[in-house]
């Protein structure tokens, strides 16, 4: 529990500072923080598996690559917003509102998940949490199960790629 | 008897001061068997044979002035040696050395030769590796130097582009031996065939042996692949501007990293701690035959080779060890559903 608690303020506290602090590149770096702290919280929920992706696709491999725009674009501080953009009266209406909407949504969804949290976690029963089963009982419901899910998020990237490669290289 | 906690703290700190000298041993070799390769003398004054020549090197270093460009970035300047640093210590926690023992009877229950016993190990070495980039980029960036950011950009396009056939070689091993976990893994490989071969991966993943090796030395940005550092072109790439035990933590986590990679591939693919002749609990002995074999051969592709272009380096990782590499995943799994395990 004390981990927890260690593990939620640290996630807390370095996403906060993502937004607040100016530095793009510490922003960066605290983003990277809070991806840690969020894989304590899945070995804490015994998934060492999940922990362990977290840090290779997201803190490893997709944080190397936003170090490498904000590196690249050289964005040594962020410059004082111009007047009349985001903090503009309009754009700070719609965003408080969806901010509003979406803390109202968490509300709802923990207060409906309260009865059903111990169905939850038996869901993945079948397999002993934390050995190769889970590992191997992931792979064959991925594939199973939750096979059209995943082909559509595989061509979902695929156009995504292939975009990129068209929009960063105009003529093949 | 010693209780195994007791046991356990001892086997880390071990660890640790094993690296350590592993480290020195591996500076020392460096350049013993360059010097060699090149016909010269090498490390002599120092101690017998030069032996002592990486403590000189570390008192030395020590002692320099710790010099800061100007326009560097003050906390992560020195945060990025402290990354490269931890990284390649924390790695090396999930590695196991040699069989359970009981320590020559000190033990009641008999303990494994492995700071930690992670049922994912790897992929815990897998996610220590592909952070341990920050220190680089981190290293490069803050000095506001352009050879450092030089340096880092292309030691991270590198590692990046290596890291994908590096984990399809894993994936591979993984397959055949169905398990995540190091202990299973060099267990699945004990005992022979035909009463002579040794069960070791190697004979049955040839192919993804020779996709690590290549990998690893790409990760561990050794030569032919030392373009981070390609003094020709970018004085010292990532770490031109640090000086005395910064730049020691950036050396020193080098070594380590190889010694990693070594200790890494003798286990996936080279038996572990098992061989013939000796009893199990012995079995460190052969570990450490295998990784002095594999860093030596290391160190003789550093002396031996010359640096690839930096265009041919990402065509072979891109269009040959990639496609290579998946393809020779898929034959493995079509292989173990074809035999079974």
């Amino acid at each position: 529990m004390v981990l927890f608690y260690l593990f939620g303020t640290v996630a807390v506290v370095a996403s906060l500072l993502v937004v607040l602090q100016r530095n793009p590149m510490h922003s960066v770096l605290l983003l990277i923080v809070s991806f840690v702290a969020l894989a304590g919280l899945y070995i804490l929920l015994d998934s060492p598996f999940a922990a362990v992706i977290q840090i290779i696709i997201y803190a490893g491999a997709i944080m190397v690559l936003f170090l490498f725009v904000v590196m690249l674009l050289n964005a040594h501080k962020e410059d004082d917003p111009p007047a009349g953009s985001l903090t503009a009266g309009g754009p700070l209406r719609i965003g408080a509102v969806l901010a509003v909407v979406l803390t109202a949504e968490l509300i709802w969804a923990l207060v409906r998940a309260e009865g059903t949290r111990d169905g939850l976690l038996a869901g993945g029963a079948g397999a002993d949490p934390g050995t190769l089963g889970s590992v191997r009982e992931l792979g064959r419901v991925l594939f199973t199960d939750y096979a059209f899910a995943f082909e559509v998020t595989s061509i979902l990237i695929i156009v995504a790629m292939v975009g990129a490669v068209v929009l960063a290289k105009r003529e093949l | 008897m010693i209780p195994v906690y007791f046991a356990q703290v001892g086997i880390i700190f071990a660890t640790f001061g094993l690296l350590l000298l592993a480290a020195a041993i591996m500076v020392y070799s460096e350049r013993k068997v360059a010097a060699i390769i090149q016909q010269r003398y090498g490390p002599y004054l120092v101690g017998p044979k030069g032996m002592l020549q990486p403590i000189a090197d570390v008192v030395k270093l020590i002692f320099k002035e710790t010099l800061r460009p100007l326009g560097a970035d003050r906390l992560l300047f020195m945060l990025a040696p402290l990354i490269s640093a931890t990284a390649a210590f924390a790695a090396f926690a999930v590695v196991p050395f040699g069989a359970k023992t009981t320590l020559f009877g000190l033990l009641d229950t008999p303990m494994s030769l492995q700071i930690a016993d992670v049922n994912v190990a790897v992929l815990v070495i897998f996610a220590i590796t592909s952070v341990s980039l920050y220190g680089i980029v981190l290293a490069g960036w803050s000095s506001n130097s352009k050879y450092s950011l030089l340096g880092a950009l292309r030691s991270v396009s590198q590692m990046i582009s290596y890291e994908l056939s590096y984990g399809l070689s894993l994936a591979s091993v993984i397959v055949v031996a169905g398990s995540l976990s190091l202990t299973d893994i060099v267990n699945a490989q004990a005992g022979t065939w035909l009463g002579f071969i040794p069960r070791w991966f190697v004979f049955l993943q040839p192919v993804g042996f020779v996709i690590f090796m290549i990998a690893g030395i790409a990760e561990t940005n050794r030569a032919p692949f030392d373009f981070p550092e390609a003094e020709q072109e970018l004085v010292a790439g990532y770490h031109t501007e640090y000086s005395s035990t910064p730049f020691m933590m950036f050396f020193l986590a080098e070594y380590i990293n190889m010694v990693t990679a070594a200790a890494v591939a003798t286990d996936l693919f080279l038996g572990g701690w098992h061989g013939p002749w000796l009893p199990d609990y012995l079995g460190w002995i052969w570990f450490l035959i295998k990784i002095g074999a594999i860093l030596f051969f290391y160190i003789w592709m550093r002396w031996t080779l010359p640096r690839l272009r930096y265009d041919q380096l990402m065509t072979f990782g891109w269009k040959v060890l990639l496609p290579l590499a998946a393809v020779n995943l898929i034959v493995t799994a079509a292989g173990v559903i074809y035999f079974g395990y």
